[in-house]
């Protein structure tokens, strides 16, 4: 009892002291700008470059005494044997580095030489650890197993009818080196060592097959249905992947690369029948879909800010931290206690705090997110979403969501996902969208998409010392090889659409493939390169796309719709928020739709919400505002508000911070607390006119948000999150604050305590200023005087 | 001198009423404040139950064919018979096992039944005569001259619960009526710990509450097989293919699973609740490098190698993420191209037939060679292949019944047990899997609710809900109504409380609950009581010693006087 009434005293002195602190107020200055025109209908365009050679294989006109070189290079006989493999490439290779003196290669060439040599020359490096590696076993190795070895070489050699011995001999230490290369990554698989333990304990057995259940085996046990009577007639292409890698050159200087894995399967999740054999499709995510009805799913997790004003609009916009929102089906009956549910599993499965949505920060947004697939679902009840914005992303979550793509990091273009390289970049962002789709354009039929996409800027003009020029080999640490053999497309392409004439940048090696596609409301062109083609290969059996920039600056398309959001005001107890949204279109207004969730503890004074623009107020032609109720939920405030043409719209809102329990805190109180950023989700006016239909095959990047009308486009626009400081109370403080509480309770219980017990004695006639205390107390009780 | 002496008086009355102010109503006041909730637990049911007297009745019935029974035994062999056998297995745990046995003679549509060509019609046709309920078992006892079984055999097990035993040399029978149930009953015995339990299946099922004394290696492997009970499993196979380049896999698993994973399955649904899923994983290598045996032309696997195969494999499977049952895995691995044929070879070095391993509480892994399917190097790569599902699912479902513990153990001499159908578990298998998962799922429940009990003993600071205390009280009471139901020989019914047991106890035992308070040690809280104690407590108690010593004095005083 003591102790609570001691808190009560304590906060009450905390609040006495509370110290006023200005916050700092950002601002930018909008800038305006022009547009670009063009107009037309979107095709898909492979043209050959006109000095393209007809044959596939020596496929740059770019280079001709490189390739000349080349061919001198790669010995004749070869050529004959049609598919040259691996081992013949490394072979090459070898020659290649044998005779490693160009005639006379031009400046240009002599660098780029250098480039590819530093690529090669670090490839070669790896592979000779491992040769180093190799030989070192190779030496313990018993003779038993040099026998083996060449019993091997023996048999493969029957096998393949190739020629030389060396040849052979490569072969093994090719496999040899791969599967080791295969055992040092898998050993870098963090649960190895506690399995390794594991199985030290566990017994392993062969099993004793009794004749019995070989012979019951044999015999089909239903009468009914013997499963070697009807044919395996697998459906011929149940599921589908596609791998796909955007690279956009942005005029920063930054590079912007964006990969997206999709997987369709044409299973059907809503169905009574449950689904449990899995074949691209991730079984972990699909179990997970499956047993708690999920419609929709789609989560990102976002390391740094993406700029929209330095970098342009991203393919898919995420906000920093954590995100997850989910549409339930309807037969959902508890759909709380199923998110609930759910967060705990994917945070699980994607190894971050997920477990910490809970209902203070999930909010059901009316109108701002609708279902991506199909199915037109309006009952907002069965929707959840939740930001984390103080959710930190690294490594431990890209393994995990690696190990749903069916090729995992082995092959295609899920090599280059290494995580030493990504994380050490400007933005990265990793997100999974599920969502179930049409099968066919009558849409009969629905399948199951899952997206995995990753983005990520790297930061390549710092790092290259001023060097503007970047290749997969700077940025990845890799190269491309091949392509996932499960993919049944797997494409790289790079954004041209600033550099028609190469007086930009140059592109190495030049691709004769170019494609149109309209996304993000403009027409962009890429040059393709399709890595299930030999061709895009090249000769070195490896792709390493190089691009030197050539002009220092370019004009970058102003984007159309962009915002900021800041705290303003001073002191720790009250704060105003402002949310300015840019419309940069230079003569049309569009809608947007704005959602802040913002915590219980900001208290938003919703009569102070004031919309205006361009010094007028503009009234917002739909709010849903649900209050917040404190430690259950948090505030919602979703807008429709109209942008006048080249405008800055600003909404304010002003907010008390509360003062939370002492358990509420976090564990770095002073940091601040987070409020995740707004969202502004918006049909942008298209300069060029989209593509409604959704079934055409498109690349991936243009297709994730469904177009119904080809005058406008879909937009998110996420807002920077705030970091809001609370009045923070001096931890160390409750026990302090106890005892002096106590001490002054029993002070003044003693002095009392005295008064009442004691007998005092008339000894001089002038009482002393005890007795006169004590006559005053005697007085008002009635009892007779000293 | 009256005014003082007033004055002292109302002193000592002031101080004595602070007194009891301070303990009427300030100790409650604190006391109740401070203390946490704690709800009324069944400690002495729960005491009783880890005292733990399991007793295990089967009805027996054993029937005498005519030609069996010499007319003077047949009046005077008794109606039921009762045997039992107690056995100590340590401090805590006692068992009696009893044995009810009811003899009669056959009637005549059961003796035309034993008159079928073979033992395996006759087991259907006594079958459909009288379906016998769940744990019991029936003995059909048939003459020495009986030619339904086969030369040197003595006992037959069907598929059903029945057994047909042959009565044996009338010489060695005697005549006497007690002779021959004398005769009989060992043989009967031991038919029924084959066909319901034995004390090892038991003790080893007890193995959660009783440490078992180590005994042989190859005993104590084969009480670790098997996985532990549970509600429910996961099974889950997955088709491992090395290298997507070389070749692309299909295997027809849900045709599979439904023709002989199903109908296992489902006669186990008693028991617990199956689910069944499958993956293919590509790239998924095994953890070792297989030696190329020359002499084989093959790559080989060796035994010691075998527990480093998993591995790299293991870190794909994943968990199922929806649930939080046991998962059993399965494992169909294709070598590629380049590395086929591959074979495991066991501990002497000679192949295994099967082609399969399995690791105990684990799953098992099948290596499946395709290396004839690639036509020598003509067919361009990858080659598209089906695999035979036939030969793989007899290979699981072999390792399956090793993994849920349905191994029979080898039958003793002159046994001949049918070997299972089309279900793949015959019907006494089923029993005897229920009466070990029965008493092992009530030694895992009594253990966790004892030590459940003994950990909310020991924290006094642990606030127990409601909930809690009603799980635990529902734990106790399936419990009891198992341990009752085991007596009373029902074994469905005592396999299903036990499975309400253990789930109540785990739910129980690992509410959330339990752990939401801080716990703090007595001596911290004490130190921030001090300040508030101390100077509290220290005048009222001077000035009570004070007011006793004076009250003594003045007894004192007065007995002087009175002297």
């Amino acid at each position: 009892m003591a102790a609570r009434r001691c808190l009560g005293l304590w906060f009450f002195l905390i609040t006495l002291c509370v110290v006023s602190t200005g916050a700092d107020v950002l601002h930018t200055t909008p800038v305006t700008g022009t547009e670009s025109s063009a107009a037309g209908t979107e095709t898909v365009v492979a043209r050959e470059l006109p000095e393209a050679p007809s044959d596939p294989g020596e496929h740059t006109a770019a280079e001709p005494t490189r390739e000349g070189e080349q061919n001198d290079r790669t010995r004749g006989g070869e050529q004959t044997l049609g598919q040259p493999t691996r081992e013949e490439e490394q072979e090459q290779e070898k020659t290649r580095e044998g005779e490693q003196t160009p005639a006379q290669p031009t400046r240009e060439e002599e660098e780029e030489e250098e480039e590819q040599e530093q690529t090669r020359g670090e490839e070669e490096f790896t592979r000779e650890e491992e040769e180093e590696e190799l030989t070192r076993e190779e030496e313990e190795l018993t003779t038993e197993e040099e026998e083996l070895t060449r019993e091997e070489e023996e048999q493969t050699r029957e096998e393949e009818e190739l020629t030389t011995e060396e040849e052979e001999l490569t072969t093994e230490e090719e496999e040899l080196t791969r599967e080791e290369e295969e055992q040092t990554r898998e050993e870098e698989e963090e649960q190895q060592t506690t399995a390794q333990q594991e199985e030290q304990t566990k017994r392993w057995e062969a099993t004793e097959l009794e004749e019995e259940h070989v012979h019951d085996a044999a015999v089909p046990p239903l009468a009914g249905d013997p499963p070697a009577a009807d044919p395996p007639s697998p459906p011929p292409s149940k599921d589908d992947f596609q791998e796909e890698l955007v690279i956009r050159p942005l005029h920063s200087g930054d590079i912007y690369a964006s990969f997206q894995f999709r997987t369709v399967w044409d299973a059907d999740f809503m169905g009574d029948q449950k689904v449990s054999h899995y074949r691209l499709f991730p079984k972990s995510l699909g179990q997970v879909i499956t047993k708690f009805s999920v419609r929709e799913l789609h989560i990102s997790f976002t390391q740094g800010y993406w700029r929209t004003m330095q970098w342009g609009q991203p393919y898919l916009p995420s906000p920093p931290g954590a995100e997850l929102w989910v549409w339930f089906q309807d037969t959902v009956t508890d759909v709380d206690g199923t998110w609930k549910e759910l967060t705990n599993v994917l945070s699980g499965i994607f190894c971050a705090s997920l477990n910490f949505i809970d209902s203070t920060n999930t909010v059901q947004p009316s109108a701002s997110f609708k279902p991506l697939g199909i199915g037109n679902v309006t009952d907002h009840s069965f929707l959840r979403y939740a930001t984390l914005p103080r959710e930190i992303v690294c490594t431990e979550n890209l393994t995990p969501w690696k190990k749903l793509l069916p090729c995992g990091s082995k092959a295609g273009l899920s090599v280059l996902l290494k995580s030493e390289k990504l994380f050490h970049s400007t933005f990265h962002s990793q997100a999974v969208h599920v969502r179930p789709v049409c099968q066919d354009p009558q849409c009969r039929t629905t399948s199951m998409e899952l997206r995995q996409t990753l983005n990520v800027v790297f930061d390549l003009h710092t790092s290259g010392q001023g060097k503007r020029e970047w290749s997969l080999f700077k940025m990845f640490s890799r190269t491309l090889t091949e392509a996932c053999p499960l993919a049944s497309s797997s494409k790289v392409y790079v954004d041209v659409t600033d550099n028609p004439q190469g007086e930009q940048f140059e592109l190495s090696p030049a691709t004769p493939l170019l494609t149109q596609a309209v996304v993000l409301g403009d027409r962009r062109t890429y040059s393709v390169y399709d890595l299930t083609q030999q061709a895009s290969f090249g000769s070195s059996r490896s792709l390493n796309m190089l691009l030197r920039w050539k002009a220092a600056d370019g004009e970058m398309l102003r984007p159309l719709l962009h915002s900021e959001r800041y705290v303003a005001g001073y002191g720790l107890q009250a704060g105003e928020i402002h949310t300015l949204i840019y419309n940069h279109h230079p003569y049309r207004a569009f809608p947007v739709l704005l959602l802040s969730a913002v915590p219980w503890y900001l208290r938003l004074y919703i009569h102070t919400l004031t919309v205006s623009s361009k010094g007028k107020d503009n009234r917002p032609s739909y709010i849903h505002y649900q209050p917040s109720k404190d430690r259950e939920r948090p505030h919602l405030l979703e807008m429709l508000l109209q942008l006048p043409p080249n405008s800055v719209t600003e909404v304010t809102v002003e907010f008390e911070r509360a003062l939370l329990k002492w358990t509420e805190y976090t564990p770095d109180p002073n940091h601040g607390f987070y409020v995740g950023s707004s969202v502004i989700s918006a049909l942008v006016p298209s300069v060029v006119a989209m593509d409604t239909n959704s079934t055409l095959d498109r690349p991936l990047f243009s297709s994730f948000f469904p177009c119904k009308e080809e005058a406008s486009y879909f937009m998110r626009v996420y807002t920077e999150p705030l970091l809001v400081n609370l009045p923070t109370p001096d931890f160390s403080m409750p026990y302090n604050v106890i005892c002096l509480t106590c001490t002054v309770v029993a002070v003044g219980y003693g002095s009392l305590y005295n008064l009442l017990t004691r007998t005092f004695q008339v000894d001089e006639p002038s009482p002393g200023l005890a007795k006169r205390i004590a006559n005053v107390i005697r007085r008002f009780r009635g009892v007779p005087l000293l | 001198m009256a005014t003082a002496e007033v004055e002292r008086k109302r002193g000592q009355l002031a101080a004595l009423s602070i007194a009891v102010v301070v303990v009427l109503v300030g100790v409650p006041l604190w006391w109740r404040t401070t203390e946490t909730y704690r709800a009324w637990l069944p400690v002495n049911q729960i005491n009783e139950l880890a005292e733990l007297q399991l007793q295990l009745s089967v009805d027996v019935e054993v029937v005498f064919s005519r030609g069996t029974l010499m007319p003077e035994q047949q009046k005077k062999v008794p109606f039921t018979r009762t045997q039992e056998e107690a056995q100590k297995v340590d401090d805590d745990t006692t068992l009696r096992y009893r044995y009810e046995s009811k003899y009669r003679t056959a009637n005549i549509m059961e003796e035309d039944a034993l008159k079928q060509p073979t033992a395996a019609e006759a087991d259907l046709s006594l079958h459909t005569l009288s379906a016998s309920p769940c744990g019991s078992v029936v003995v059909y006892v048939i003459p020495e001259t009986s030619v339904l079984l086969p030369q040197g055999v003595d006992v037959y097990i069907g598929h059903r619960r029945t057994a047909v035993l042959r009565m044996g040399a009338p010489m060695s029978v005697g005549k006497n009526h007690k002779q021959l149930l004398a005769h009989l009953e060992p043989r009967i015995t031991q038919v029924v710990q084959v066909m319901s339990f034995s004390h090892t299946d038991i003790t080893a099922a007890l193995s959660d509450r009783v440490r078992l004394s180590p005994g042989s290696k190859e005993s104590l492997a084969d009480s670790m097989r098997s996985f532990k009970s549970s509600p429910g499993y996961e099974i889950t196979f997955s088709l491992l293919n090395p290298d997507p380049k070389s070749h692309r896999l299909d295997w027809d698993i849900e045709g599979a699973v439904h023709s002989y994973i199903q109908p296992l399955l489902t006669k186990l649904a008693p028991l617990a609740n199956f689910s069944i899923d499958s993956q293919i994983l590509y790239y998924a290598m095994l953890g070792v490098n297989p030696r190329f045996d020359s002499s084989l032309e093959a790559y080989t696997l060796n035994a010691d190698s075998l527990a480093h195969v998993i591995n790299p494999v293991e870190a794909r499977l994943g968990s199922n993420a929806a649930s939080s049952n046991p998962v059993l895995n399965f494992l169909l691995y294709v070598p590629d191209a380049h590395h086929s044929p591959l074979y495991i070879h066991d501990h002497q070095k000679q192949p295994v037939a099967s082609n399969a391993f399995h690791s105990p509480r684990w799953g098992g892994i099948m290596v499946y060679n395709v290396n004839d399917l690639y036509g020598r190097g003509e067919t361009p790569l990858p080659v598209n292949i089906n695999i035979n599902m036939e030969k793989v699912m007899g290979v699981f479902l072999a390792q399956l019944r090793l993994m849920l513990g349905v191994q029979s153990s080898p039958a003793p001499p002159g046994f001949l047990v049918e070997p299972c159908g089309g279900a793949g578990l015959a019907d006494w298998e089923l029993d005897r899997l229920m009466w070990s998962r029965t008493v092992e799922n009530v030694a895992t429940a009594t253990t966790t609710i004892t030590s459940l009990a003994q950990l909310l003993d020991q924290i006094g600071n642990i606030v127990i809900n409601d909930n809690i205390a009603s799980q635990v009280s529902s734990t106790v009471t399936s419990l009891q109504l198992a341990v009752a139901e085991l007596e009373a020989g029902n074994l469905g019914f005592a396999l299903q409380y036990s499975k309400e047991a253990i789930l109540a106890s785990e739910r129980a035992f690992f509410d959330p609950s339990l752990l939401h308070l801080l716990y703090f040690p007595d001596d911290q809280k004490f130190a921030i009581y001090i300040p508030l104690f101390l100077p509290m407590c220290v005048p009222i108690l001077l000035s009570l010693i004070k007011i006793a010593s004076e009250a003594r004095q003045r007894r004192k005083l007065k007995q002087s006087k009175k002297d």
